[in-house]
């Protein structure tokens, strides 16, 4: 289908552009910016006056929950909410059950989400077998059958022997590394270690529980010169150390989850279990701190973190509940709360959405460039709305951003040159 | 909402009791007022009183107790309740049933009192969100956060002793880390305007920022001690020493163990408590656990005035008419 998005704030930050340009999409690719190619039939308009058109979202983790989980949501799910939420592409951790470790499973995903055809779902394979952190996985096999990178999936190797062999072996094919930093040891409490665990008495979980390890991580990379991303910062040392690799020059990269920019311990009040999240809200100073090294650039990416799941598994109390958010909804939303704060411009949000989580998967990807795949975001950025149970599309309801005035919602998000999310009612705002 | 707003209605009396923290020194001495008048019924004949007539009161145990169990058993007792007590094992394996299906299970009995201890701190909070609103929940332990009813009988045992807080020395001595009892005695210490609140631990026993809870951090039980008027002994649990958290209960007693001696170092009419059980030779010395200091066993019978006391001040108030009652 040829479509032409028109009249909208056309904001490309990879190739720095932000002005009123009209879109035209052809053969699932962008045919033209500004002016249409020759020959151009429109068979759609889009009005986009008043709206911003984007590269479609790039989300670096995303819980799907299948294979495995499919009781908290499914891929056809996910990737529904996804695409109502912008997103365009979504990477799956290797956490499934059963593991990606072979290829029968990146296939039986990639099957899934064809079949869904609501958003791309990228595989991370893991780096050990069962991500035991024992032995190593096939993981030439896993590149071979289209993994973007392999990963811890959240579970650290303990070992540092085995995570400096695996990473050897990553880097002989050439493979990037996703690493969720938090020691097993002392990642063991369920909230941070501070004055707020303290009072509720809750088990605490320090920063150098996250610190450490990537301290550790950081060296074997000055040793290996392997290309690896740590997920899901938390504290400001963290984003100090991250800093610090990447002023000598080490190919690191880092990402921060959406939540983390917005919630403190300080939410934990009441002991509200939807807060319970892994790596742990943290002190006011590691939020600043993540902001700011998301302005500077430490940070390349925001992420979702989505972990979908069902009621049950919040309902209990605080320490016997499943950690994680619920976050496809709410992404593009809460990260334009950043460029209102005044934290990041607009165009550096959006930076942080699309050619920044590119970059870190090695991708040709999250930019409007002429012959780029047609994966594009339409937004109303006045629009206001209130985060109500309900308005989510992903299964998982699991959020304490519930109640919250949000502004800036999705009216059109393009994959591959189809339209697979259209609000209705798109007047109305 | 704080679990310090969820106990108190629209007028601040108190529906549920889950923590003392966000509660006034009117709550807490309305609590050992009447656990005053009520004192001298277990000297009566008859033990018993009517106020709980008709009254259910369900115990649900999710951790292990004798000393607590008891009591609460007894004061609902002797308020003419009808009591129910479950022991519930809870562990990772033997699950089964969710806590919500627990609770809504036994609601369906038509109770008036859930009095919960649970490993996890926030347990008792929880309940007391999903329970109707007609039944008042008590806390008696969550994991480390709070032991209410126990702080209530501490300051009563204290206030016994020594009527005036604002002069009051209290030293708390051992594993503060994972002591429910430690975090709510010195939210009601402070409430109550003691003079001045010591913890005396190694580092490894103590939370982390733990003076924003309002006390002094000594790591010498010697100078620590120095003049404090109430000493209070925690139980030193035999698992903290394969956590690594100390090298062994002999070096433990050497540093941090009451002994007459050390106790010299305080008041010379210095009271000694213990939440119990003790752990004789461990954390305390066998002469000063039954010396003429000690007010252990004071602590225990108080248990139940107080109680009885925070049961009656509770239902009464879900009793009045402002009160939900559905």
């Amino acid at each position: 289908m040829r479509i032409v998005i028109r009249g909208g704030r056309l904001i490309d930050p990879a190739r720095q552009i932000d002005a009123i340009l009209d879109l035209f999409v052809a053969e699932g690719c962008i045919a033209g910016v500004g002016r249409p190619p020759d020959g151009f039939a429109v068979e759609r308009i889009i009005d986009a006056r008043d709206r911003i058109v984007c590269p479609g979202l790039i989300d670096l983790c995303a819980r799907l929950r299948e294979p495995g989980q499919e009781h908290k949501a499914t891929i056809a799910s996910e990737t529904r909410a996804a695409a109502a939420a912008g997103i365009t592409t979504l990477v799956c951790p290797p956490d499934t059950d059963p593991v990606i470790d072979e290829p029968s499973v990146v296939e039986l995903i990639r099957r899934r989400a064809e079949a869904a055809g609501q958003a791309r779902v990228l595989t991370l394979g893991a780096l050990t077998h069962r991500l035991r952190g024992e032995r190593l996985a096939e993981m030439a096999a896993l590149k071979d059958v289209g993994c973007i990178g392999v990963g811890d999936g959240g579970r650290p190797v303990p070992n540092t022997l085995v995570l400096r062999r695996a990473l050897e072996y990553a880097a002989t094919f050439d493979l990037t590394v996703f690493l969720t930093p938090i020691d097993p040891w002392l990642g063991h409490g369920v909230a941070h270690e501070g004055q707020v665990g303290t009072q509720m008495g809750l088990p605490g979980i320090p920063a150098s529980a996250e610190t450490g390890i990537i301290a550790r991580d950081l060296e074997l990379v000055r040793d290996i010169g392997v290309r690896v991303h740590v997920g899901r910062l938390s504290c400001a040392r963290s984003v100090e150390l991250v800093a610090r690799a990447q002023a000598d020059g080490l190919p690191v990269t880092a990402d921060v989850a959406v939540h983390q920019l917005h919630l403190t311990e300080i939410d934990l009040a009441g002991f509200d279990s939807r807060c319970h999240v892994r790596p742990p809200l943290r002190g006011l100073r590691d939020r600043d701190a993540l902001r700011a090294g998301l302005a500077n650039g430490v940070l390349g990416a925001i992420c979702s973190d989505h972990q979908p799941h069902e009621p049950d598994a919040k309902q209990a109390p605080f320490g016997d509940t499943e950690p994680g958010i619920s976050g496809l909804d709410t992404l593009l939303a809460l990260s334009l709360r950043l460029a209102r704060d005044e934290t990041l411009t607009l165009p550096m949000v959006l930076e942080r959405l699309t050619s920044g989580p590119a970059r870190i998967l090695g991708l040709d990807g999250g930019h409007l460039g002429v012959g780029a795949p047609a994966d594009v975001c339409v937004f109303d950025p006045a629009a206001d709305w209130r985060m109500a149970a309900g308005t989510l599309r992903s299964r998982g309801q699991n959020t304490p951003f519930l109640g919250w005035e949000l502004r800036g919602l999705v009216t059109h998000t393009l994959l591959r040159g189809q339209i697979v999310y259209e609000r209705e009612n798109v007047d109305l705002s | 909402m704080s679990t310090a707003n969820m106990q108190l209605d629209r007028q601040g009396r108190l529906l549920h009791f889950l923590t003392v923290e966000g509660l006034s020194r009117r709550h807490l001495t309305e609590i050992l007022d009447t656990a005053e008048s009520l004192r001298g019924v277990a000297e009566r004949r008859v033990k018993k009183l009517p106020t709980l007539h008709g009254k259910t009161v369900v115990n649900l145990f999710f951790e292990a107790s004798t000393r607590t169990r008891t009591t609460f058993e007894l004061a609902a007792k002797r308020l003419s309740a009808d009591v129910l007590t479950l022991n519930i094992a809870h562990s990772s394996t033997v699950k089964g049933e969710s806590l919500l299906d627990t609770l809504q299970n036994i609601e369906a009995m038509q109770c008036d009192m859930f009095v919960v201890r649970h490993q996890q701190s926030g347990a008792a909070e929880f309940v007391a969100r999903h329970v109707k609103p007609h039944i008042a929940v008590l806390n008696a332990g969550d994991g480390r956060h709070a032991h209410p009813t126990q702080a209530m009988l501490d300051v009563f045992t204290i206030r016994r002793h020594k009527p005036d807080f604002s002069v009051l020395q209290v030293a708390i001595v051992g594993d503060i880390l994972h002591s429910r009892v430690a975090r709510s005695l010195i939210r009601a210490l402070n409430i109550l305007g003691a003079a001045d609140i010591r913890v005396i631990a190694p580092r490894t026993l103590l939370p982390a920022q733990v003076e924003t809870l309002g006390v002094r951090v000594f790591h010498d039980l010697r100078r620590g001690l120095q003049d404090v008027d109430v000493v209070v002994m925690l139980r030193l649990q035999k698992e903290r020493m394969e956590g690594a958290l100390l090298p062994t209960e002999q070096e433990f007693f050497q540093r941090y163990g009451l002994t007459e001696e050390r106790l010299e170092l305080a008041k010379p009419d210095a009271i000694v408590m213990h939440p119990g059980p003790i752990n004789r030779g461990v954390e305390i010395d066998s002469r000063v656990a039954d010396g003429p200091r000690s007010v252990i066993l004071e602590q225990v019978t108080n248990g139940i005035a107080v109680r009885m006391a925070i049961m009656s001040i509770t239902l009464g108030n879900h009793a009045r008419p402002t009160g939900e009652n559905s």
